[in-house]
């Protein structure tokens, strides 16, 4: 492709046709950015594996050292703990998105990536997709650790696969989140330290764990009105059981919110590098 | 569009209170290698920056190939190479990954990409080590790689910003060598450097920054001849000794300035005229106990530019 012929292709091709070349473009450029982002990452195994390990001990945590002590009527300790584990697992699994990005922008990557004729919108798309895909990854690794711990998804496949959807849908829109706070921070550390607190109080005050009825009052106004946990409340109807449409449409909601939101503000905040 | 590459005009850039750029200007020939000289903080990566569209100015205007740096930036892009100071390569992908990726990026196709990925890697002898990841490589072989990184898609306008701080001397010589080929070709190179020598070697024509301006500009010929003094530092057996030093060397035609027991020597016309000095010393006083030679510097430079200043 010269130089000269890809000038001249707004003259010679319809509006229509050129912005379906943009979006192939965009499309190309995501996708090679996505495999550059996971090469990487499959090579640096200790992140991924340090991704997958966290979740681990809390499943091993709750279901042996706390589960006993933690009363859920109706169901399985463990069948009611899945749910929070997959949220907890994407949650902290989007945090990698920012560490990633602040990498990228330390190393001068980002720079490169600047004066490339690149589509601008796939340095941050070609990153959140590679981390989605990572996040596919362990979630299947905790899904297999929660069968070993006695997970039995009691509403059947079907009810599992549409919480999983949920819980992928609600991490990559979180990815979006921290690719804003990414871009905004060019050290990796920093990017690690001032994501875990804000994963850390969602979870946390959330029934990803324990019952939210446990909670005082105040804690629990703000617990179940909180993104986490209507992910966590909409996988529950899905897995245990019961009405879930209102939960599944609250969790989308709060999803595609974010999504929104940070999609948006991601991509202005990397527009305006540079500036 | 007139026959400059790059073009750039009363160019303004802050960075808080700090002003990286004030009021810079300047036009680079089509196929020239222009060095762009300054000490740390100078302004000189700002600049770089700015006309390979990474930064956008606060005010003036930029031109590359007469297209604006700014309002044109797609179009630029698609015409320039760049490669930074700090290699911008990944380390967890291979040479030849790096490059194919950034092939890519610059929309070449994925056939063509692989084929000048595997020119560059071979034009820069990195062929040995292509599929080994850019971690385990030296810090020469990154930064010849990053330099390959934008040659992908044949620019036919280059920023190469301090390719060579850090460098080996062999690795810097491979990469001069690179510039020429590339100058050869017809690529018109703007090229930082804190280093007098390599823009002598490599530059048809040096702009010197200071302060984010520009101090001085010409051929290296003419800064060199304007700036490129050498100092001789002989150092004496005692005062006495120098001060016999300073009168012979004066008449013998030398501005010898006595310090203590040391005396300076200035000559514009290089270090190969010592034996000379040495010679109007022969058999008139002792030998002095150390001599010591002082190439001119970019900080000469600097200090002379900032003197001329104050004086005028």
């Amino acid at each position: 492709m010269s130089t000269i012929a890809v000038a001249s292709r707004p003259q010679t091709e319809s509006r229509v046709t050129a912005a379906f070349a943009g979006i192939a473009t965009a499309l190309s450029d995501t996708a090679d950015v996505a495999w550059r982002n996971l090469r990487s990452q499959l090579r640096t195994p200790q992140a991924l594996v340090f991704a997958t390990v966290q979740p681990v001990i809390f499943v091993l945590l709750f279901r042996y050292a706390f589960g006993g002590a933690i009363r859920v009527p109706g169901t399985d300790y463990v069948d009611f703990l899945m749910p929070g584990i997959f949220a907890q697992t994407v949650a902290f699994g989007a945090i990698g998105t920012a560490v990633g990005l602040s990498a990228d922008l330390r190393t001068g990557i980002l720079v490169r990536f600047r004066t490339l004729p690149m589509a601008r919108i796939a340095v941050l798309g070609g990153r959140t997709v590679a981390d989605l895909a990572r996040n596919l990854l362990v979630v299947a690794v905790m899904i297999g650790v929660g069968f070993a711990a006695g997970f039995r998804a009691p509403n059947g496949a079907g009810g599992l696969v549409a919480a999983l959807g949920l819980v992928v849908l609600f991490g990559y829109a979180v990815s979006w989140g921290f690719a804003a706070l990414g871009l905004r921070v060019s050290d990796p550390e920093a990017a690690q330290a001032a994501g875990v607190p804000v994963v850390f109080l969602l979870v946390f005050t959330s029934a990803a764990f324990v019952p939210a009825t446990a909670m005082p009052g105040w804690l629990q106004a703000f617990g179940t009105h909180q993104p986490v946990n209507a992910l966590v409340s909409a996988e529950r109807s899905l897995i245990l059981g019961g009405p879930a449409a209102h939960d599944v449409l609250i969790s989308v909601a709060w999803s595609a919110g974010i999504l929104l939101v940070f999609v948006l503000l991601a991509a202005r905040t990397y527009a305006r590098m540079g500036r | 569009m007139s026959g400059f590459a790059i073009e750039a005009d009363g160019l303004r850039k802050t960075f808080g209170k700090v002003t990286a750029l004030d009021e810079l200007s300047l036009a680079v020939p089509a196929g020239a290698v222009f060095g762009l000289l300054g000490p740390n903080g100078s302004g000189k990566t700002t600049t770089v920056s700015i006309l390979s569209t990474a930064l956008r100015p606060d005010g003036g205007r930029a031109t590359v190939g007469g297209l604006d740096v700014v309002t044109d930036a797609a179009r630029v892009r698609r015409m320039i190479g760049l490669a930074g100071q700090f290699a911008a390569v990944d380390p967890n992908l291979t040479g030849r990954e790096n490059l194919t990726l950034i092939g890519r990026l610059s929309r070449v196709s994925r056939r063509e990409a692989r084929v000048r990925a595997a020119e560059l890697l071979d034009g820069f002898g990195l062929t040995a080590a292509a599929d080994r990841l850019v971690r385990t490589y030296s810090g020469g072989m990154r930064r010849r790689l990053d330099v390959a990184a934008a040659l992908l898609h044949r620019p036919p306008v280059l920023f190469l910003d301090e390719p060579t701080t850090g460098l080996d001397p062999e690795s810097r010589f491979a990469l001069w060598d690179a510039v020429r080929g590339l100058s050869r070709s017809g690529t018109t190179v703007l090229l930082t450097t804190q280093y007098l020598e390599e823009a002598d070697a490599l530059a048809d024509q040096i702009v010197i920054i200071s302060g984010g301006r520009v101090a001085d500009t010409g051929t290296p010929e003419q800064l060199k001849a304007r700036f490129g003094t050498v100092v001789f530092h002989l150092v004496f057996g005692g005062q006495d000794a120098a001060e016999d030093a300073r009168a012979a060397l004066a008449r013998a035609g030398y501005q010898p300035a006595r310090d203590g027991a040391g005396v300076n020597v200035r000559s514009s016309a290089g270090s190969g005229v010592l034996p000379a000095v040495l010679r109007a010393l022969d058999g008139r006083v002792p030998d002095p106990v150390s001599v010591a030679v002082r190439e001119p510097t970019l900080d000469d430079v600097f200090l002379s530019l900032t003197r001329g200043r104050q004086a005028a």
